[in-house]
C-alpha cells in the first residue's frame, strides 16, 4: 500500500514520468512499479491520464462555467440519477454533489458564453427533477490541480553554496 | 600606511570553493548540483504569519534571547521530537542561523590555546571560527569504511590534555552520515571521561530517511550539563534566507553566549522569529512532505551512481550524496572541474570539506527530479569518457 501512495503522489505531479524513474525513486524495480500501475488501471484508481493545458495560451476559445444546480432527489435512486443524466453530457467536465445551499455543483466547458448558456436552458434546466440552477463563469484561472498558472518560477539561489 | 587588518584573518584561507563560483558565473546551461540549500519554497502559511507580523507592526527589537512565544515552543519541539527537556527562560537563545550559534558558543566556552576537535569532512564555519578566537582546531578524519560516522577509537586518539570541545556535525553536509544512538553512547562515554563539551550542530536533524532517525547527543545520560545543541529553521522548514536558527545549553554556559549575542548582534530578525513560531506550531506536516521528496531523489542519486559504476554509500541524512571517485585517477578539483567545462555540471570537491574528503564529491539533491536526471546523463556520459 505504501509503493502504490508513493506511486499514485508522484503520478498526480506528472503523469509522465518514466517507470524506471519511479522505481529508482521508490527504490524498486521496473517490473514491480509497471504491475501496481497496470493493477491500480485495472481497478480503476488510475482512471486516466489528462495534461494541465492553460487554454489562455493556445488559440482555442473556451469558456467555463459553474453551475449550482438544486434537484429532486428520487426515492430509492437519491441523487445518483439526476447526476448521471447530468454527466452523460459532453459539455460537464464535474459533477460534484455538495453539502449546504445546493446539491451539484456541474462545472460545464463551452466555446463560447452563448453555447454554455444554451446548454443551461435548453438541457439542464428542463430535467425533470432539476428545481433551480446558477450558472457563475470563470473570469480567469489563477491556480488548478495544485499548480499556479500564472507564476514564472525561477530558481532564484546562488549557483554554489557550501 | 600601517596595516589595516587583524593577524588572525589574514591567515585564514577563503572558502575552497570560492573559485567555482566564479567560473560558473560566467557559465551558461549549467546545470548545478552545487547549492546546500532547499529547493523548496518556505511554506506559504509560514511566510503569510511573517508577512502578518510586519502588518501588525511588530516591527522592533525582541528580547535578546528571542520572544518567549518562540522560546517555549522550541522547547516543546525538543521535548517532542529529541526527548530533551530545556528550560525556555534559561537554557534556550534564538541566533542569526545555525551559524551564528557555532561562532558565539565556541566564542563563551573555548580559551586561547584550546584544542577545539572537529570531525571532517564537515561545514565550512568550524574551523575558521575556532582560529579566530585563537583556539586550536584539530581534525580528525572521518572516514568512508565507518560511513563518515565518528568512533570512540578515533576521538581518543585526538584527544590531548589540552583538548576542550568536540564539535559534532551530524547528520553531516558533506557526507550525509548520522550517528546513531550506539555510536553516540561510545562518544559520550569518552566526552565524560575525559571532562570534554560538545557543540552538536543538528541543523538537518529533520532530514533523515530510511528508518533511521536523529538522536540528540544531549538526551544521553550526564551529556545535557556537557552539551550546547544547535538547530535552526533553514533546513527542516526551507527558510534559508530568513536567518534564524538557535542555540540550547545549560544556564551557565548560555548566559554568557547571549552575552556575546547582545553586543554583537542585538537579537534575530523579528519578522523571521514570528514566522518560526507557525513553522513550530503547525509545520510537521511539511517536512514530512519535504522529507519524502529529498528521500525520493537520495534513493534516484544512489542507484544513477551504482548503475555508472560509481561507488556510493548511502547516505541516511541531509541532502548530500558523497560519491568516491578514486577510480578515476583525478584529485576531486580536478574531476569538478572537468566535469564543469566538458558537462556543465556543477558538483563540490570534498576537499572544499577538509583534507580528507580528497577523492570525494558533494553532490546536492535539493534538486527537481527532472534536474537530476538531466545532471546524471551528462555524468553518465563524462564518466563513461573517463574511465
Amino acid at each position: 500500500m505504501e509503493l502504490r501512495n508513493a506511486i499514485l503522489k508522484n503520478l498526480d505531479k506528472n503523469s509522465k514520468i518514466s517507470v524506471s524513474d519511479l522505481a529508482d525513486m521508490l527504490g524498486s524495480s521496473a517490473d514491480e512499479i509497471a504491475a501496481e500501475i497496470r493493477a491500480m488501471e485495472e481497478e480503476n484508481v488510475i482512471c486516466g491520464y489528462p495534461t494541465l493545458i492553460d487554454w489562455d495560451k493556445t488559440n482555442i476559445e473556451k469558456v467555463t462555467a459553474l453551475i449550482e444546480v438544486k434537484v429532486q432527489p428520487k426515492r430509492g435512486v437519491g441523487f445518483e440519477d439526476v447526476a448521471e443524466r447530468i454527466y452523460k453530457f459532453d459539455e460537464v467536465e464535474y459533477v460534484y454533489l455538495m453539502s449546504a445551499d445546493y446539491d451539484l455543483m456541474v462545472i460545464v466547458e463551452g466555446k463560447t458564453m452563448r453555447e454554455v448558456a444554451t446548454f443551461v436552458s435548453s438541457k439542464l434546466a428542463p430535467m425533470e427533477s432539476v428545481l433551480s440552477t446558477a450558472t457563475h463563469f470563470v473570469l480567469k484561472k489563477y491556480k488548478e490541480h495544485g499548480l499556479a498558472l500564472v507564476e514564472d518560477k525561477k530558481d532564484e539561489r546562488e549557483l554554489i553554496l557550501p | 600606511m600601517r596595516d589595516p587588518l587583524n593577524k588572525v584573518i589574514k591567515e585564514i584561507k577563503p572558502s575552497g570553493i570560492r573559485k567555482f563560483f566564479d567560473i560558473v558565473q560566467e557559465m551558461k546551461d549549467v546545470i548545478s548540483l552545487g547549492v546546500g540549500e532547499p529547493d523548496f519554497d518556505t511554506p506559504w502559511h509560514i511566510r503569510e504569519e511573517g508577512i502578518y507580523s510586519l502588518e501588525k507592526g511588530r516591527t522592533h527589537y525582541t528580547s535578546n534571547a528571542g520572544l518567549v512565544a518562540l522560546k517555549n515552543e522550541i522547547a516543546n519541539y525538543l521535548e517532542r521530537r529529541c526527548n530533551i527537556t530545556y528550560d525556555p527562560a534559561s537554557e534556550i537563545m534564538v541566533t542569526i542561523g545555525g551559524s551564528e550559534a557555532i561562532d558565539v558558543a565556541l566564542r563563551a566556552m573555548a580559551d586561547p590555546g584550546d584544542e577545539i576537535l572537529i570531525p571532517t569532512p564537515s561545514y565550512v564555519s568550524y574551523l575558521p571560527c575556532t582560529q579566530l578566537i585563537g583556539a586550536v582546531p584539530v581534525t580528525i578524519d572521518l572516514k568512508e569504511e565507518n560511513e563518515f560516522r565518528l568512533t570512540p577509537e578515533e576521538l581518543l586518539e585526538k584527544i590531548t590534555d589540552k583538548t576542550k570541545i568536540l564539535i559534532l556535525p551530524f547528520p553531516n553536509n558533506p557526507t550525509g552520515a548520522v550517528m546513531r544512538r550506539e555510536d553516540l553512547e561510545k562518544i559520550a562515554k569518552v566526552i565524560i571521561e575525559k571532562d570534554l563539551f560538545v557543540i552538536s550542530d543538528e541543523i538537518y536533524s529533520e532530514l533523515t530517511y530510511g528508518g533511521v532517525s536523529h538522536v540528540s547527543i544531549a538526551s544521553l545520560p550526564g551529556m545535557k550539563e556537557r552539551t550546547v545543541t544547535i538547530n535552526g529553521f533553514s533546513k527542516a522548514y526551507a527558510m534559508t534566507g530568513w536567518r534564524l536558527g538557535y542555540a540550547c545549553a545549560p544556564a551557565v554556559i548560555l548566559k554568557q553566549m547571549i552575552k556575546i549575542h547582545q553586543f554583537a548582534i542585538m537579537c534575530a530578525p523579528t519578522t523571521s522569529q514570528y514566522a518560526a513560531v507557525e513553522a513550530l506550531k503547525n509545520g510537521d506536516s511539511d517536512v514530512d512532505e519535504m522529507r519524502e521528496v529529498y528521500d525520493q531523489r537520495r534513493k534516484y542519486l544512489i542507484a544513477a551512481f551504482r548503475r555508472m559504476g560509481i561507488e556510493c554509500f548511502e547516505p541516511m541524512g541531509a541532502f548530500y550524496v558523497f560519491p568516491n571517485i578514486k577510480k578515476f585517477g583525478m584529485t576531486s578539483d580536478d574531476f569538478a572541474m572537468k566535469l564543469l567545462e566538458e558537462e556543465r555540471v556543477a558538483v563540490i570537491p570534498g576537499t572544499a570539506f577538509g583534507d580528507c574528503g580528497e577523492g570525494f564529491l558533494r553532490i546536492s539533491y535539493a534538486y527537481s527530479i527532472e534536474n537530476l536526471k538531466a545532471a546524471m546523463e551528462r555524468i553518465e556520459r563524462f564518466v563513461k569518457r573517463h574511465q
